[in-house]
């Protein structure tokens, strides 16, 4: 609403369809809020920037880094946890989850992530100490940039960019250490060795957060962003979101109010400072808008305000609409935070989370398959006897080399060979599968024709792996003539 | 379509001035950076049109400036895979078999040549994977007429059976029943015997079947029918036969024999490839 003058203060001799930027000089300001949204942002970049420098032993041959996504072998590393692509479902489902967790959060507090931990958010507001730092204060900045273009002011505004160039750089270099090895690309990339791949996307990455965090800011939040767009399907009139009290406040007048006059004036006393606090411009007095990030700034700088003129603190505070309604009226309502729309997102989430816990703790460590050859479905050989061929692959994802003993049951008289490896006695053959990759082997099995049924009959493949004892059982079906 | 500007009495907010059936709209300006960045979509289709092939023509298109073409991108990425292959190709050239196998991502790579090469080139007479059709031998199986060991196949398909090549391989079963070497009583008297050999009851006369048997066929057939590589002599003591296993596809067979011909590969495939694709029969299930 305020990026551009009120829409119902327009004049028509002064109508267009396109609006120009109307910059926003957000104020400082100090109090709990603003408090709970440094230490936010702390967290949230010391595990971006820092994440990749943890190292994690695995052993040797194995990339020691905590978190890897290694993109050209396939495997994903996080922490003591390995996954490969067959595993890509788990974060699939991890993605999903985040979603409804955001959509839980959304329901009982608002745009809360897009307050405090939104990207967007948290670099704008580093972008934003650079810019105080050094260019001054809302009121000092807007006066400089309205005034003339002198040293003072080219020297502040090249060493603002400047910083915000470094900043950007480092953001989209510590991008690229999630998919390489931290301390190898760093050296790469300054000896010019690295791949075009890896400054490409460092460029990117350097060139999207100074345009986002520098530039566009509250617009991204404001027109880009899909999620304010149907954030509004998750919230309901329970949700907590950064609310004026409109019938403490109001009728709103440019003086101090005493307990003598409350009951004909409001407590606001037209101040401007929740406008002037606020990142995306906005008067938070109209009401829940599409432009509010519920960062709860407006909090802070109204509850100085207040603190100032003897009022009680929470003009401006945490609440929801139901409460607000309640309250205008005089009446006190209990906050509800079991509602048909949270208590469904809440079981959804635990259930996800449930099924992607459980899945991960039975994850298997090895995986086998056993494919039956599609053509010939099966030879027959000069002694009567009828050969099937199959593909067994076994997945070793462990870090020590494995080997299965297999056995066939089901078929009797059956013979187990393979073109490259020894059976043994007792008609078991050893399959041997190195660390952390795939073996397929090709198994033929041999047997009279007899007791087909149709010209199939059951089999099992049993896999023992002669480490751990663990056992595997594959069931696939043994075919010949349908007349022996 | 009239435009004026008015104020909506309702949201006190100006319209667009545009105008359909009485509907009015209320303008929510967009931002102007967002025009901005369309009309720079623009300025970008524009450069694109006029540098890469673009607008077409009945019977062309317009090229483009920079002579952009995808064809020859798709011409240069496969030249450059066949280059990339072609140290492997050379590789699988220059090693013995054993090297070969004893090297398990070459290996890997050798079949998968043979494979592709098997369903460019084999496929239509010897069935998909090897499958094999009446007249043309199964490759799984454990029956082979000029031998199953990795030398015997490379000789095989390198010079072909009764090809053209001077190297061939060549066997020719004589017509005992049309160039009448045989009486039909004494062919039906050695089919009587060579049922037996392929798993079906003897018939009556198959002792004497026998004595002609060793007389006439045993030098190409081996004396107990277990057939002779060496001169290409199918086995007869086994269940798999290239030209059916009953008593008249027997008779027949003795009558007036069929030759199966098997081109020479070496005029069109190169010697790697061929030794590619023999590694891929051998790994079919039959290989000695
Ligand atoms: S900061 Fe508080 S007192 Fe000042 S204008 Fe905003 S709501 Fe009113
Ligand atoms: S209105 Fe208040 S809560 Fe909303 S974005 Fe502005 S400062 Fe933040």
């Amino acid at each position: 609403m305020s990026v551009h003058p009120p829409l119902d203060e327009i004049q028509p001799e002064h109508a267009s369809l396109y609006a120009g930027r109307v910059r926003v000089y957000p104020k400082a300001v100090h109090g709990t809020m603003r408090r709970i949204k440094w230490a936010v942002l702390i967290v949230c970049l010391s595990v971006y920037y820092l994440l990749p420098w943890l190292r994690w032993s695995r052993g040797e041959d194995y990339p020691d880094q905590a978190v890897l996504l290694d993109i050209a072998n396939r495997k994903f590393y996080f922490f003591w946890l390995e996954l490969w692509p067959q595993d890509i479902y788990l974060l699939t489902g991890l993605l999903v989850m985040a979603a409804v967790g955001l959509f839980l959060v959304t329901s009982l507090a608002g745009r809360v992530w897009c307050g405090y931990t939104c990207p967007q958010t948290v670099w704008t507001d580093l972008f934003m100490l650079v810019e105080r730092w050094l260019q001054g204060d809302r009121n000092e900045r807007m006066k400089r940039d309205r005034g003339p273009m002198n040293f003072d002011k080219a020297w502040r505004k090249a060493a603002t960019h400047a910083i915000w160039l470094g900043i950007a750089f480092w953001t989209g270099g510590a991008w690229i250490m999630y998919y390489a090895d931290a301390p190898t690309v760093t050296a790469e990339f300054w000896t010019g060795r690295a791949s075009m791949a890896v400054y490409g996307f460092t460029f990117l990455f350097t060139a999207t957060t100074y345009l986002l965090a520098g530039w566009a800011r509250e617009q991204v939040c404001t027109y880009m962003c899909p999620w304010p767009r149907f954030q509004s399907a998750m919230l309901d009139e329970q949700s907590f979101t950064t609310t004026y009290q409109a019938w403490r406040g109001e009728p709103r007048s440019r003086h101090i109010k005493r307990e003598a006059d409350a009951a004909a004036h409001g407590d606001c006393i037209d101040c401007g400072a929740c406008v002037a606090a606020c990142p995306t411009g906005i008067d938070i007095r109209d009401g829940v808008q599409l432009e509010c990030i519920n960062c709860g700034l407006c909090i802070d700088a109204c509850n100085s305000i207040m603190d100032r003129i003897e009022r009680p603190r929470g003009l401006i505070a945490w609440d929801t609409l139901a409460r607000q309604t309640a309250k205008a009226r005089g009446v006190h309502e209990k906050v509800r935070f079991l509602r048909a729309r949270s208590v469904v997102y809440l079981v959804v989430l635990l259930m996800g989370l449930t099924a992607i816990g459980t899945a991960l703790a039975l994850r298997p460590i090895v995986e086998v398959a056993v494919l039956h050859d599609r053509a010939p479905l099966f030879v027959r050989l000069s002694d009567g006897r009828v050969r099937n061929g199959y593909t067994i692959k076994i997945s070793n994802k462990t870090r020590r080399p494995a080997a299965f003993a297999l056995t066939a049951t089901g078929v009797p008289d059956a013979v187990l060979t393979a073109p490259d490896i020894d059976a043994l006695a007792a008609g078991e053959m050893i399959l041997s599968v190195p660390p952390d990759s795939t073996g397929a082997f090709r198994i033929l099995l041999a047997a009279p024709p007899v007791g087909l049924h149709d010209g199939s009959k059951p089999v099992e493949f049993h896999l023992r792996d002669t480490g751990s004892g663990q056992q595997a059982t594959r069931a696939t079906v043994f075919l010949g003539p349908n007349q022996p | 379509m009239p435009t004026k500007v008015e104020k909506d009495s309702v949201s006190g907010r100006l319209t667009t001035g545009h105008e359909w059936d009485g509907l009015k709209e209320l303008n929510t300006p967009l931002p102007k950076w967002w025009l901005y960045v369309f009309l720079a979509c623009v300025v970008f289709a524009a450069g694109q049109m006029l540098l890469y092939p673009s607008v077409p023509f009945f019977t062309g298109y317009f090229p483009g400036l920079l002579g952009y073409s995808q064809r020859v991108e798709v011409d240069r990425a496969v030249q450059a895979v066949a280059q990339q292959r072609a140290e492997t190709v050379n590789r699988i050239g220059a090693l013995s078999f054993e090297q070969i196998r004893a090297d398990p991502p070459l290996l890997n790579a050798a079949l998968s040549i043979g494979r592709i090469t098997f369903a460019e080139n084999c496929q239509p007479c010897h069935g998909t994977e090897g499958t094999g059709r009446p007249g043309y031998p199964a490759l799984g199986d454990d029956v082979w007429i000029w031998g199953g060991s990795l030398a015997a196949i490379q000789q095989t398909i390198t010079h072909g059976v009764r090809s053209e090549d001077k190297d061939t391989r060549t066997s020719a079963m004589p017509a005992f029943g049309a160039l009448g070497s045989l009486k039909p009583a004494e062919m039906e008297a050695v089919a009587d015997y060579v049922q037996g050999l392929f798993g079906l009851p003897p018939g009556k006369n198959a002792a004497e079947g026998q004595k002609l048997f060793v007389d006439n066929c045993a030098s190409c057939h081996g004396d107990k029918g277990q057939g002779n590589q060496e001169l290409g002599g199918p086995p007869l003591a086994s269940r798999v036969h290239l030209y059916g296993g009953d008593r008249a596809a027997i008779l027949a067979q003795i009558n007036q024999p069929k030759h199966g011909v098997m081109p020479a590969w070496n005029a069109r495939l190169s010697a790697p490839i061929i030794k590619s694709l023999t590694l891929y029969v051998h790994s079919l299930g039959g290989g000695q």
